[in-house]
């Protein structure tokens, strides 16, 4: 089993593979229209010092979400 | 007929806007450039049909203003051309389902063919067209490939009746269908984006870009008035102008209207004040370079992608003053003229984001125009006067941003937005874009600038300047230590405020002063362009507010710097 993480404290430039989306419901949808969601596999390319943003990778397109928002997405490391 | 381009944000819809009616409107490579729908005409087979160009939406449910637009846009359109990435066909399809769903005839421009050729994703095209049941017409609006086709074929949009149950489950098998995708390694433009991101060197790249940069405006703004309108100005213009004072017999209310004062028997573009001497100076001789220069730099930033990494880099920081890193878009835009930034802090989700934006913006953001006169005029006395002025505004823009955060009701979302790659930029999109600004601030300028020049003239000659100038002497010359004429550089600066910098001209202030005055002369209020724009972005209300904020503000740094400078 590997560890789990949210997006805003795992390591940077690592796969990671979406194991939940947590949050209400307009944050999921929002998530979701981008394709952020459970299932895909992301990569975190950078993220901000003072909990600023989370830049991630997901399908060759960048996101930056806030730290918060990146806080909710749960992931796991992938080999 | 009317026909819209939809699709999700920077896609290039408005590239494939202006090749389908040859209308010019400024694209960028970041999301929010369109922030309102732009309508044009097209001609096919003798018949006129209506585009509108809409801003970008991820899906019919909107989470910002400018998606609003586009989701009310959608219901008054017959024909939708969905126009999507074809380097991001899964994101692009969400769009393209919930589009399908709706009852309309919709054809598919399948843009940035090439890109996506480089990028070594391969769509069948056909399979595409076929699991859709709509056409797909794979085009590249910049070169504009595909265009010809794409008219061609829009009398045979349709709708599909298309039915499915989840969402990415229908977008999974359809990509599985159309698109395969070879390995290939990073390229140096993606090895830099991502270095431009990561705040170990991000940061550094930062403070480089910025600091070249206002280099580079200052060196091509200084270079295109001493190589080309100095020159113009002075070996063409001049003559001309002293045949006709002569003409008009070097004094009297016409010449001074016309002409201007003479100086030592000779005219003085900046001090002159005639409508055909100052009036023609100010916005073409002294301020038109640094625009151009200007506008040519933001557009490669613009165009190359940067903009939206440098938001990411200040997030941190414009959370201090209740904005996420997107609110230095209309930071950035408002330097050049604040009309084009407020209207763009439209891409900011929150009303409170938007009343928050343009009031910073108003108060502590020269323009381009109000600068190049500044950098005339305090430039004189070296770096120092200039970085007073400079940092005294930066200041004013954290505190007053500080204290809006605080006091303004409700909170800021965080920053969310789509990441550009970055693109070398097309440089025949870069001059257009240089060309079609620098029209549009001629076309706003030179009216305001004329207009300005000839009431100058008639308050003076009237002594009504002198009379407000007695009235407010308390405030200009007791608490800013300013000559009570400086009122009519206030006055004025409420029309153009390239223009009243230049009224401080012929009073010869000390730097102390012209510091003084460059400051207060940006904050205390909007120019007419920028106050008309805010009351219809922002509503009466809370635009008496933001106005309430400047000119106080104004009374506070003023009286400050008075006493400390």
């Amino acid at each position: 089993m590997n560890k789990i993480f949210s997006l805003a404290n795992i390591q940077a430039n690592k796969n990671c593979k979406i194991i939940s989306v947590e949050g209400g419901y307009g944050i999921i949808k929002r998530l979701d229209a981008m394709g952020i969601k459970e299932g895909k596999i992301i990569r975190k390319i950078s993220s901000q010092p003072m909990r600023g943003p989370v830049l991630l990778e997901i399908n060759g397109s960048q996101i930056a979400i806030g730290y918060g928002m990146a806080g909710k997405i749960i992931v796991e490391e992938e080999e | 007929m009317k026909v819209l381009l939809m699709g999700n944000p920077n896609v290039g819809k408005s590239v494939l806007f202006s090749r389908l009616t040859g209308a010019n409107v400024i694209i960028s490579n970041y999301h929010g450039t369109t922030v309102e729908f732009t309508k044009g005409i097209m001609q096919i087979s003798k018949k006129t049909i209506e585009i509108i160009d809409v801003p970008g939406t991820y899906s019919l449910d909107p989470s910002s203003s400018a998606e609003n637009v586009a989701v009310e846009m959608f219901e008054q359109g017959n024909i939708i051309i969905n126009v999507i990435d074809a380097t991001n066909l899964e994101r692009s399809l969400y769009l393209t389902l919930d589009i399908l769903k709706k009852n309309k005839a919709v054809i598919i421009a399948l843009n940035m063919w090439d890109e996506a050729k480089h990028k070594g994703i391969k769509i069948n095209v056909e399979k595409l067209e076929e699991l859709l049941g709509v056409p797909v017409i794979p085009t590249c609006a910049l070169t504009g490939e595909g265009i010809k086709k794409l008219t061609d074929r829009l009398q045979e949009a349709v709708n599909p009746a298309f039915e499915f149950d989840d969402k990415w489950d229908k977008i999974g098998s359809i990509i599985d269908k159309v698109q395969v995708i070879t390995h290939r390694h990073h390229t140096i433009l993606e090895r830099i984006a991502d270095a431009s991101v990561i705040p170990i060197t991000g940061i550094p790249i930062a403070i480089t870009v910025l600091l070249l940069c206002f280099w580079l405006i200052r060196f091509v703004g200084e270079s295109l008035i001493a190589y080309v309108f100095e020159p113009l100005f002075e070996t063409l213009w001049l003559p001309l102008m002293m045949r006709l004072s002569n003409l008009l017999g070097n004094s009297g209310i016409l010449h001074d209207i016309i002409i201007g004062k003479l100086i030592d028997g000779n005219i003085e573009f900046m001090e002159s004040m005639g409508v055909l001497t100052t009036g023609i100076f100010v916005p073409i001789g002294a301020v038109l370079p640094y625009i151009i220069a200007f506008y040519f730099i933001l557009s490669l930033l613009e165009d190359f992608g940067y903009l939206p990494r440098l938001a990411i880099l200040v997030d941190v920081l414009m959370h201090k003053v209740g904005l996420h890193g997107l609110g230095i878009i209309p930071m950035m835009l408002g330097l050049g003229c604040n009309v084009p930034g407020a209207l763009s802090s439209r891409i900011l989700e929150t009303k409170r984001e938007r009343f928050i934006a343009s009031t910073l913006l108003a108060i502590a953001i020269p323009c381009m125009a109000q600068i190049a006169m500044v950098i005339g005029l305090v430039g004189k006395y070296g770096i120092k006067g200039l970085s007073c002025v400079f940092i005294t505004l930066f200041i004013v823009w954290i505190l007053i941003g500080i204290i809006l955060n605080k006091f303004v009701k409700g909170r800021s979302p965080e920053i969310f937005t789509d990441i550009p790659p970055y693109r070398i930029p097309h440089i025949k999109t870069v001059i257009k874009k240089v060309w079609m600004r620098s029209k549009w601030f001629l076309k706003e300028a030179v009216p305001y600038v004329l207009l300005g020049v000839f009431v100058v003239n008639i308050l003076y000659t009237l002594g009504i300047f002198n009379m407000i100038g007695k009235v407010f002497a308390p405030i200009i010359t007791g608490i800013f230590g300013l000559p009570k004429e400086a009122v009519g550089a206030l006055i004025i600066g409420f029309l153009r405020k390239d223009l009243a910098i230049g009224m401080l001209v012929p009073l010869h202030l000390n730097l102390k002063q012209l510091i003084i005055s460059s400051v207060i002369l940006t904050m205390y209020f909007p120019c007419v362009a920028t106050f008309v724009v805010m009351i219809k972005e922002l509503g009466f209300i809370s635009m008496l507010k933001s106005v309430g904020i400047m000119i106080i503000a104004t009374v506070i740094v003023g009286g400050f710097l008075n006493l400390v400078l």
